[in-house]
This record gives C-alpha cells, sequence and structure tokens, in this order.
C-alpha cells in the first residue's frame, strides 16, 4: 500500500474481506471455490476497479466474476446469497496491470534510493501461467525486470523464473517442495544473483523456508524492493523479518549506509 | 521420493475392455468442462511439469486411464493430489487442454465416491485449510500447521522452522476474521450447499 501512495494511488482495502479459499476450496469443493470468490466480489463497489496482490485470488477471482458475467442464473444465484449486488463488470486488476500503466516517470520521481549495481534475477512462478480460458488476458512477462532495471538495478536472465514454488506441498509435502527450491535458489547463485524478486508472497515464503543449501541469497517481495527503493517508511525494520536477511547485503552494495 | 515412483506408465497388465466404465470419461468432461478425450499423448505436460517424478502417472497417463474408462486406477493415482494447479502444463498443452481443471474433477469425484485417497497426507492438509476459513473467513497459518502436524502425528517436524518463523513475525499468533463469519461459515453446512453454481 505504501507503495503504492508513493506513486501517488490511494487504495481502499476490501470491506471484510475472506480468503478465497488458494488451492485447497478448488482441489476440495468447486461450489465452495466459487462462492468464496464471490463473496469478494459481492463487496466489491461498483465502479472501482479490484485491485488484487495475489495471483491465485486473481485466477479465482477471475474465474468467478467469468461465470457470474456470462451467467445470469449463476449471478442472480449468488446476489441472493448475499443480498449485495455483484456488478458484471467489474474490473479485476492485479498489482503488476496496476504498474505496467505508470508513467517511467513517475516511478523515476518516487525513487528515493537507487538499486545501483544490484543482481537480481526476476521470479514469476506460476503467474505467467494460467488456464486456457484466461489465455488472452494480459501478459506480464518482462514486468519486474523492466521497472528494477528502471530503478537502478541489473536483471540476469536464468533458467527457473517461471518454475512453480511448489505452493501448498511446501506445507503438506516437504520432501517434494525442498529439493524443488533448491533447483530455484540454486539455479539463482549460478546465474550470478544476489536475490531473487518474487511475484507472489507465498513463493517468497516458500522460496525462503524450504531452501536447504548452504549458498543461500535472500529472497524479496516484488512490492518489498519497491517499498525500499521508494523510501517508504519501515520498509528496511520489514526486513528484518525475513529468514534470509538482505540487509547485509543492501549494506555491502552501499544502497543503505 | 525414490521408491514410490512409478515408471509413469500405463498398468503393464492387459486391460480387460469389459471392465471399463464408458461412462467415465463424459462424467469428468462433464465436471470439468473439458473434452479429455482431445488430448493426443504428446506428453507436453509430462515435459513440463515440475512434479512429475512424485506422482505415480503423468498428467496424461491420467487421461489416457480415463480415456480407457479405468475409473479406479485414475481415482486412485496419487497424480490428481500431487497436482498444484500450477498451470505450467496447460499453457504448453497443444490441445488447450485446461489440465488442472480435469485434476479438479477427478479430486472431487475421488472424495466424493470414497475410493482409496493416494495422497491422504494433502487431503488432511487440504481440510485443515477449509477449516480455518470456516472458523474464521481467512487462514490462520500457524494453527493450520499445528492442526496439520498433529494429524501427521508429525510432532516435531518443522518446529524449529516454526519458532524461528514466530521470533520474526512471520506467523501471527492470533487470527485474522472477518466481521461476519456467519457468511462464509454456513458456505460449509449442508443447506447453504444447495444451488446449481
Amino acid at each position: 500500500m505504501k507503495v503504492c501512495e508513493k506513486l501517488g494511488l490511494n487504495l481502499i482495502e476490501l470491506e471484510d474481506w475472506n480468503c478465497c479459499g488458494s488451492s485447497s476450496a478448488h482441489s476440495m469443493d468447486q461450489k465452495l471455490a466459487f462462492r468464496l470468490a464471490a463473496r469478494n466480489l459481492s463487496l466489491a463497489p461498483s465502479g472501482r476497479p479490484l485491485l488484487v496482490m495475489c495471483p491465485t485470488c486473481l485466477h479465482r477471482l477471475k474465474l468467478a466474476h467469468k461465470v457470474i458475467a456470462e451467467n445470469p442464473e449463476a449471478r442472480a444465484q449468488e446476489e441472493a446469497r448475499w443480498g449485495r449486488p455483484i456488478d458484471p463488470g467489474l474490473k479485476i486488476v492485479h498489482f503488476f496491470e496496476l504498474l505496467s500503466d505508470v508513467e517511467p516517470s513517475r516511478l523515476e520521481a518516487a525513487l528515493v534510493r537507487p538499486l545501483r549495481g544490484l543482481k537480481v534475477v526476476p521470479y514469476y512462478g506460476c503467474m505467467l501461467a494460467r488456464p486456457p480460458s484466461l489465455r488472452k488476458e494480459r501478459n506480464y512477462h518482462g514486468l519486474i525486470e523492466k521497472i528494477l532495471i528502471s530503478l537502478g538495478a541489473e536483471s540476469l536472465s536464468w533458467s527457473f523464473s517461471a518454475r512453480c514454488c511448489g505452493t501448498f506441498l511446501s506445507a503438506a509435502r516437504p520432501d517434494i517442495a525442498v529439493p524443488l527450491v533448491n533447483e530455484i535458489i540454486g539455479g539463482a547463485v549460478k546465474a550470478g544473483a544476489e536475490c531473487i524478486v518474487t511475484a507472489c508472497a507465498m513463493c517468497q515464503l516458500n522460496l525462503e523456508i524450504r531452501c536447504t543449501l548452504k549458498d543461500r541469497i535472500p529472497t524479496l517481495h516484488f512490492s518489498e524492493i519497491l517499498a525500499f527503493a521508494f523510501g517508504a517508511k519501515g520498509s528496511t525494520k520489514w526486513f528484518r523479518r525475513h529468514l534470509v536477511d538482505p540487509m547485509p547485503l543492501l549494506k555491502a552494495k552501499k544502497l543503505i549506509p | 521420493m525414490g521408491s514410490d515412483v512409478e515408471k509413469n506408465a500405463l498398468p503393464s497388465t492387459l486391460i480387460d475392455l469389459k471392465s471399463c466404465d464408458r461412462s467415465f470419461g463424459l462424467e469428468v468432461n462433464e465436471r470439468s468442462g473439458e473434452t479429455v478425450g482431445l488430448c493426443w499423448h504428446c506428453r507436453t505436460c509430462a515435459g513440463g511439469c515440475p512434479y512429475v517424478k512424485a506422482m505415480d502417472y503423468h498428467p496424461h497417463a491420467v487421461f489416457r486411464l480415463v480415456q480407457l474408462g479405468l475409473r479406479k486406477e485414475a481415482l486412485e493415482s496419487s497424480t490428481i493430489w500431487i497436482c498444484v494447479s500450477c498451470n505450467t502444463c496447460s499453457i504448453q498443452c497443444p490441445a488447450a487442454i485446461d489440465i488442472p481443471a480435469i485434476m479438479d474433477a477427478l479430486r472431487h469425484m475421488a472424495v466424493e465416491e470414497g475410493v482409496k485417497i493416494a495422497q491422504p497426507e494433502i487431503v488432511k492438509f487440504h481440510e485443515e485449510v477449509l477449516g480455518s476459513i470456516e472458523r474464521y473467513g481467512r487462514t490462520h497459518k500457524l494453527e493450520i500447521m499445528m492442526r496439520y502436524k498433529v494429524r501427521m502425528r508429525q510432532w516435531f517436524q518443522d518446529m524449529d522452522l516454526g519458532l524461528k518463523m514466530l521470533s520474526r513475525r512471520k506467523l501471527d499468533l492470533t487470527p485474522s476474521k472477518i466481521d461476519r463469519p456467519e457468511e462464509v461459515s454456513r458456505l460449509f453446512t449442508g443447506t447453504a450447499k444447495d444451488g446449481k453454481y
């Protein structure tokens, strides 16, 4: 939210939002997954775009909204259930879409701490992949690179930018997630990266908690590095929450005193 | 993984066509909104999937089971639970099949039909996540993980990790709840489950 403030965008948190059910709802119960997403849609005021940070929430909300917009019967069912209208024209926007529409001059104006010389690899995970029914939606491949380069960082190419992070297997089957995460982090180190910048908060968490390599590098969510670059209050204090503290790296690169 | 890695192939024994369930494929199509018959087994899905090593059948091989009407084999495969729906396969599929949608349909059928679940630990995890949503409208990660570890009798696995995350305030001690929890909790009870969508 602080990043958006720095870019002159005013965000209002969706009142009483609920969890969209993540992988668990659609894996176990189709109707439950649809209805959990529909409740959020019913809470969204019409006439304003709904901004979403998480790629999975985005899919769940967009898929549910597609059904509601195209099927009057489904829309009537959900409007009756929640006692609230659902805007069939609601715009659902990912954080990346918002960023890609921000004028470069605005990014430049917000820049307080240039990321000079910081070698990053962009990590999109499964975000760029989507079901065939959403294939024609805009794609944000290259956005992390484009923005970080404009903020002074050096972006490296590597093999694992679109490799899935393991999602819930990190909790349910760590034995599957660990080798996968190690391959990703190992790939980043091999490419010469000093840190990984992720598109999704869960990817960020999984890459941190399931890496067992000795040679590890910090993993930052895209919004965290933007908050840092824009000098948002408390952004460096926040970094101490990381399991791999990025502060020593940022100090070594002389990005902070 | 090791020993539970199968050859990812179809059953090596001969398939008795009389035991094939002809309606199975149609049921899967209807539930998923996809057409399983479109799969011509180019194996692109298996090539891109990060999880094939942990699956007993490759994704397309599960579809072959469906095409052949081998209901039990398909619904009892570990593949349907290992698949995390990352869509890596479906963006590469030349037939534009929504592979995770079919996996979802198979998962729902496996639960409804009470077949032997190949990955009970994954189902238990999903149940804990949904239980948290039922109680709070949101997920309380610490509670989900603690309840899951207790159910799995993995008392100490990840304990050090959990403590590290707590000390860095990466996990909240108390759940974040919605203001109108009954709106969400009623989705989980019988009567509110009615409705076509």
